[in-house]
């Protein structure tokens, strides 16, 4: 935005340099205005939703008490006996994240190592966009994929026996947060100063050591920044779960078995219409406080760990 | 952080914008030409919201499909709250057309009361609810509704869990079940008519207010039994396979148009349509209706259903005409009243 100016003859430049400034200013204010009310909405938005969020929670713990909620393994809100045991939702919301996980992280690493460390730059032009475009995929779109691909032609021949399973979803949502993963774990490799990888090959080290113990314990903090986003999205994820896997509540650590998880439940309750200021209404709310309480904490857990083991370089 | 690419994420974003964007201008056009079918009407335009049961969308999907080639500038959408979900709408004033597995209970009625909605209720069709089984499922071809009732009323939760609980005779392994959500009509009339009392079932098995999800579970589970309207057997009676029904008198009996006809399938009931009043007189709404009912019973048996007996449907539709307001069903007919000694007696 700098005034291209030649060399300064005289006092009169100057003067008119010093106007163009403050007429600047002027002409920027309604601009810094504009931009501060963007930010200052997104703020107000999360606010409301917060503040909605703690409204019905509180109605919903008036009438169900935060033990049985936490600590109940049967979950019936919608049927004549009513039961608010929230942990086989909670349950399968973390078993499909973390399978999902597992899936994810291991493979998303590999490709960030391979993209930031070995692939010649055409290639790494190619594939980077490309595996980003699994990231653009509607979600719901992976929910069917699961479905009536993952479920039917990968796990029923490792003994899944029913149409929904925890692990298609599971799966699906791997493929979706893979890109995440990799993109921004590559991201944090390449940032790793090239230095630092010349200080090791000087050493001797081969290109695998350089990968495995310069660059990935340099990168480790954005690396891990990654996969708590990457879970938090996971966690959050709602189509999928929905679509894939099932809709009955149903404690159980077997990943072919079908379940539902909090988000899942938020949907049921929401597709058919219930009574505003019902039980079975304010019971979505306390769910998803839950949800929101859990994504919370891992990313406060993901800023926290950024800041501790951030390497600076310079 | 720094981190994303969001320069190229936005790119994307706008990219599969346009795309879709230019996808929904085609399909529009598309369907454009689809015009007047032969009659002379004149053109309406409008839109009518439709709610309600996904056991009676079939049908009114279907009718609404064909109204389109005759009025293809009305817009009708029809969803699938469930025949509760369709009345908490429709008596908070937000739709036109209620669709409904079983008629508006007391507390919808207080409901529509209080927001001043009046309404003509409309039999359109009668449905067979029906049982059915994976195909696999080679021992269970007929079952009672006593044993329905084992399997699925609240103390079965948790204890009741393999066949041979139901019936000696089938095998020991534990079965599945899936069935209609708690604000599905079919859910309200299953556990009235099987379990005893209305809304009470047991709470541990897979519940959609969608029935193709239903279908889905059902023919991917080879222990699974489930339990939905008779157009979803009809429709996918290659994936699924369905259970005779004794009633109690030792016959079993098929879900089919002809059991339902001549009485003898125990978990037959009539579906409806509830129309409101003050939409009734605008133009487009009154059409629709004239065409639902003037179609009804060719549709209805189309999508799986069975149509009423032909002398019912002139009571129906001048029931319509003298836009008749009110529920027959309050009070409490007596047991064993046809739905045609109702039609008539009103």
């Amino acid at each position: 935005m700098s005034v291209a100016a030649g060399t300064v003859k005289n006092g009169t430049t100057l003067q008119m340099r010093a106007k163009r400034r403050s007429l600047r200013r002027v002409r920027e204010a309604p601009i810094h205005a504009f931009l501060f009310l963007c930010a200052a909405l997104s703020i107000l938005t999360t606010a409301g939703i917060v503040f909605v969020l703690f409204e019905e929670t509180f109605n919903f713990f008036k009438e169900v008490s935060l033990t049985e909620f936490l600590g109940g393994t049967v979950w019936t809100p919608t049927f004549s006996q009513k039961s608010f045991g929230v942990l086989p939702l909670f349950n399968a919301t973390i078993m499909m994240a973390l399978t999902a996980m597992i899936v994810a992280v291991p493979l998303g690493l590999l490709v960030a190592i391979y993209l930031s460390e070995y692939a010649p730059n055409g290639v790494r032009q190619v594939v980077k966009p490309v595996l980003e475009i699994l990231a653009g995929i509607p979600t719901v779109v992976y929910g069917y994929f699961a479905l009536h691909f993952i479920a039917p032609e990968m796990l029923r021949p490792l003994g899944q026996e029913t149409s929904f399973s925890a692990a298609s979803a599971s799966l699906a949502m791997a493929i979706m947060i893979l890109p995440l993963v990799s993109s921004l774990s590559e991201d944090a490799m390449r940032a790793v100063p090239q230095s630092l990888r010349e200080g090791a090959y000087g050493l001797g080290a081969n290109k695998f050591e350089v990968a495995t113990r310069v660059v990935l314990p340099g990168a480790l903090s954005g690396i891990v920044a990654a996969c708590i986003l990457a879970t938090s999205r996971a966690v959050g994820e709602t189509m999928i779960v929905t679509i894939a896997a099932g809709g009955q509540p149903n404690l159980s650590w077997n990943p072919l078995e079908g379940m539902q998880a909090l988000t899942g439940y938020i949907v049921q309750v929401s597709l058919g219409d219930t009574e505003q200021g019902g039980i079975e209404y304010s019971s979505i709310y306390a769910v998803g406080m839950l949800l929101f309480l859990t994504t919370l904490v891992m990313n406060i857990f993901a800023q926290w760990f950024l800041s501790r083991f951030r390497e600076e370089y310079d | 952080m720094n981190l994303l690419k969001r320069g190229r994420l936005l790119a994307l974003t706008f990219a599969s914008i346009a795309v879709f964007g230019l996808v929904a201008a085609c399909g529009d056009s598309n369907k454009e030409p689809a015009g007047p079918a032969g009659t002379a009407a004149p053109k309406l335009s409008g839109s009518i919201l439709i709610d309600g049961s996904s056991t009676v969308f079939p049908i009114t999907e279907a009718v609404a499909e064909e109204f389109k080639k005759v009025q293809s500038e009305v817009r009708i959408t029809v969803g699938i709250s469930g025949t509760g979900g369709g009345f908490t709408r429709f008596c908070n004033g937000e739709t036109a057309i209620s669709d409904a597995s079983r008629p508006i209970t007391q507390k919808e009625i207080d409901a529509c009361a209080a927001k001043g909605i009046e309404y003509i209720e409309l039999p359109v069709a009668y449905d067979a609810l029906s049982i059915v089984v994976n195909t696999s499922n080679s021992f269970a071809s007929c079952i009672t509704v006593a044993q329905l009732k084992t399997m699925w009323d609240q103390p079965a939760q948790g204890t009741v869990t393999k066949w041979n609980q139901v019936n000696p005779a089938w095998p020991a392994d534990g079965f599945k079940l899936y069935g209609p959500g708690t604000d599905s009509g079919t859910f309200d009339y299953f556990t009235e008519h099987v379990n005893g009392k209305a809304k009470q079932s047991r709470a541990d098995y897979t519940a959609s207010e969608d029935d193709n999800v239903l279908v889905t579970g059902v023919a991917g589970d080879k222990n699974a039994l489930g339990y939905f309207g008779l157009a979803y057997l009809e429709e996918n009676k290659t994936k699924i396979k369905a259970v005779q029904v004794d009633g109690g008198n030792g016959k079993c009996v098929e879900p089919n148009a002809a059991n339902v006809e001549n009485g003898t399938y125990p978990l037959s009931r009539p579906l409806f349509v509830y129309v409101k009043k003050t939409e009734a007189s605008k133009p487009e709404v009154k059409a629709f209706v004239d065409f639902y009912l003037q179609n009804a019973a060719k549709l209805s048996s189309e999508v799986g259903y069975v149509k009423f007996p032909d002398r019912l449907y002139p009571l129906i539709t001048s029931r319509w005409t003298a836009l008749k307001v009110g529920t027959m069903y309050t009070p409490a007919p007596v047991a064993g009243t046809t739905l045609e000694q109702l039609l008539s007696k009103s």
